[in-house]
């Protein structure tokens, strides 16, 4: 390395050209930018895929291969939807952590002090996170629950059970399977920027979406049967199953409040990020 | 320009930053000195936004940080801990940063260029040495072509070459006109790239004044003399103003006289002399002695520097000739 003294274009001849600044736009692409030049969001981005597709298929041969031997009862609640989409739940993890390493994988390196640096409003970082993953997520996500649908009827068709896109629900359901995880990973933004470690994001995070169902089943099941269907877990489930509990909230009626919760969360993210030192 | 006006940053009960104000101009280095947990990071995380001040201000060319349109163009930082992360690309990094101003990607090559990283531009940040994510750092300073910098610490853990050559890169700019604030806690590195100081002591102004005068009200500044009749010599040379330590049996130690005075003595008397040394205070020294007194701020300890505060009296020669040992420049 050679000792530098040209230090590029004289004062003020780069910013004389007009038109530098930040823009929600630009932050946009800087975050694009940022979401594919790293290893391990396409690392994880590609093991929730596999996740959907994979999964799906081979639960729902599973199925199919031990259908004879299933109780009447567990034939007639039998979801061929929702079993082909049951690599979703899994899935859920990558696409949640991922969610949370948005920023906390910034506090965790330094970078959000560049990140912050350069754009000092800083609600337009959370915003550029949230929109540029969500779209990448709702993108592969219900491409994936398409693949992982089709092969996972392919496998139920060899004993008569699956079903087809045109039947009542089951639209709505294949859509809702990218849906939930779109929603997953907005949870995810808002709580890296929350909680801001790695860690407690996660913890938070699949506390929230897998421990507290399984803490509320404890309760007397009158009190239970009253929360279970406005948990988080449970109301955003809702949208991609098609039989469904008399209990549990309709799809669109659980995916809405789904949002609502990740909507709370991001607006409390705003106000943290705005507000604390960096 | 930046202006730092009243400035106050609490953590609780602990005051890190209390009631600052000083003024960092154009075209000079200007060096933020203070020892470790003084407050230099904590004021220049202030200036750039990242922590709320508790009380006061920091403007920018007259415009608060958050207030201006394109902050890169204006203000580019380098701050201590490292602001990258570990697994992107440097090209990748600077590029992020880059798109969120519009700044094209040609801009991007060439900071990586001017900072010599153009061989490593495509490999993961995490495994740079500290010399190269230094390199870096300025780079992504450097990317908005600001007329503003801020750099703290910027030569730690660097090797000779890398010090050198980020002493070299902060005289150039500031001789472009940019205004240039660099912390350090590396005095001798202070003397030879700034050209007025700053100086906190717990979160406090101690001095706002040119390296030269820093120096020459620092301390007394010191004739070492040595002679077989040293103590013959000392009663000629004792008077109310001049102050006189023996040091062995041989060597004094005069404060307050000349060294051709001495000298002129000396040979009046027939004394030989076999040395005559005027010693200035380092601005090791200087900052020792300045330091000294903060950490005793309540102990009531004589003060061995007049308070001096800014008054322009920057144009001096640079830091250079600082470190040799010229004559008494006290004026």
């Amino acid at each position: 390395m050679t000792t530098v003294t040209d230090v590029g274009p004289a004062r003020g001849e780069l910013t004389a050209q007009a038109g530098y600044g930040v823009t929600q736009r630009r932050v946009l692409h800087s975050e694009w930018t940022k979401l594919r030049s790293l290893r391990s969001t396409l690392f994880s981005l590609l093991a929730a895929i596999v996740f959907v597709v994979a999964l799906g298929i081979l639960i729902s041969w599973a199925q199919a291969s031990h259908w004879d031997q299933e109780s009447p009862i567990d034939r007639l609640t039998f979801d061929p939807t929702n079993t082909s989409l049951s690599g979703v739940f899994l899935a859920q993890l990558a696409i949640g952590v991922l969610g949370v390493l948005m920023f906390s994988g910034e506090y965790g390196t330094g970078m959000i002090r560049a990140t912050i640096t350069a754009v000092p409003h800083r609600l337009p970082v959370l915003w550029a996170k949230s929109i540029v993953f969500a779209v990448v997520t709702f993108v592969l996500m219900t491409v994936s629950s398409f693949v992982a649908f089709v092969g996972g009827q392919a496998m139920l068709s060899s004993k008569h059970i699956d079903t087809t896109l045109g039947h009542p629900g089951v639209l709505t359901a294949v859509f809702g399977g990218g849906l939930y995880l779109t929603v997953v990973a907005l949870l995810g933004v808002a709580l890296g920027a929350l909680v801001r470690s790695t860690a407690g994001g996660i913890a938070t995070l699949f506390g929230v979406l897998l421990i507290l169902p399984l803490i509320v089943n404890f309760l007397p099941s009158s009190w239970s049967h009253n929360i279970d269907p406005y948990l988080p877990s449970s109301a955003g489930q809702a949208v991609f199953t098609v039989v469904r509990e008399s209990s549990s909230l309709g799809p669109w009626t659980g995916l809405l409040l789904f949002c609502g919760y990740a909507a709370v969360l991001l607006a409390a993210a705003a106000v943290v990020l705005r507000r604390r030192d960096a | 320009m930046i202006e730092v006006q009243g400035l106050t940053k609490r953590y609780g009960e602990k005051l890190a930053v209390s009631e600052l104000s000083f003024t960092v101009r154009p075209g000079i280095v200007t060096g933020f000195l203070g020892p470790n947990g003084s407050g230099k990071s904590t004021t220049m995380r202030m200036i750039v936004g990242l922590d709320q001040p508790s009380e006061g201000s920091v403007l920018i060319n007259g415009q608060r940080y958050r207030d201006v349109r394109a902050p890169l163009c204006e203000v580019g930082a380098l701050l201590e801990a490292r602001s990258v992360h570990t697994g992107r690309s440097a090209y990748n990094h600077l590029l992020a940063l880059a798109q969120t101003h519009g700044i094209p990607r040609r801009r991007v090559g060439d900071v990586i260029e001017l900072v010599g990283l153009a061989g490593v531009a495509r490999k993961r940040a995490g495994g740079f040495s500290l010399g190269m994510g230094q390199r870096l750092g300025i780079a992504a300073a450097l990317l908005g072509d600001p007329g503003t910098l801020i750099l703290d610490e910027p030569v730690n853990g660097l090797d000779p070459e890398g010090i050198r050559w980020i002493r070299t890169l902060l005289q150039d700019l500031a001789a472009q006109g940019r205004t240039v604030l660099v912390s350090s806690h590396l005095m001798s590195e202070m003397a030879l790239t700034a050209e007025h100081l700053v100086v906190i002591g717990q979160g406090r102004l101690i001095a706002d004044m040119s390296v030269a005068d820093f120096v020459a009200g620092a301390s007394e500044n010191v004739v070492h003399v040595r002679s077989p009749r040293a103590a013959q010599l000392r009663d000629l040379l004792l008077s109310a103003d001049v102050t006189i330590r023996a040091d062995g049996a041989d060597v004094l130690e005069v404060s307050g006289l000349p060294s051709d005075r001495i000298g002129a003595i000396a040979a009046a008397a027939g004394i030989a002399l076999s040395e005559l040394t005027p010693r200035q205070a380092s601005l090791e020294e200087a900052f020792m002695a300045l330091t000294h007194d903060a950490v005793e701020y309540h102990g009531g300890s004589a003060s061995a520097l007049p308070h001096q505060p800014g008054d322009g009296s920057a144009q001096t020669a640079g830091g250079a000739r600082l470190e040799t040992h010229g004559a008494g420049a006290r004026s």
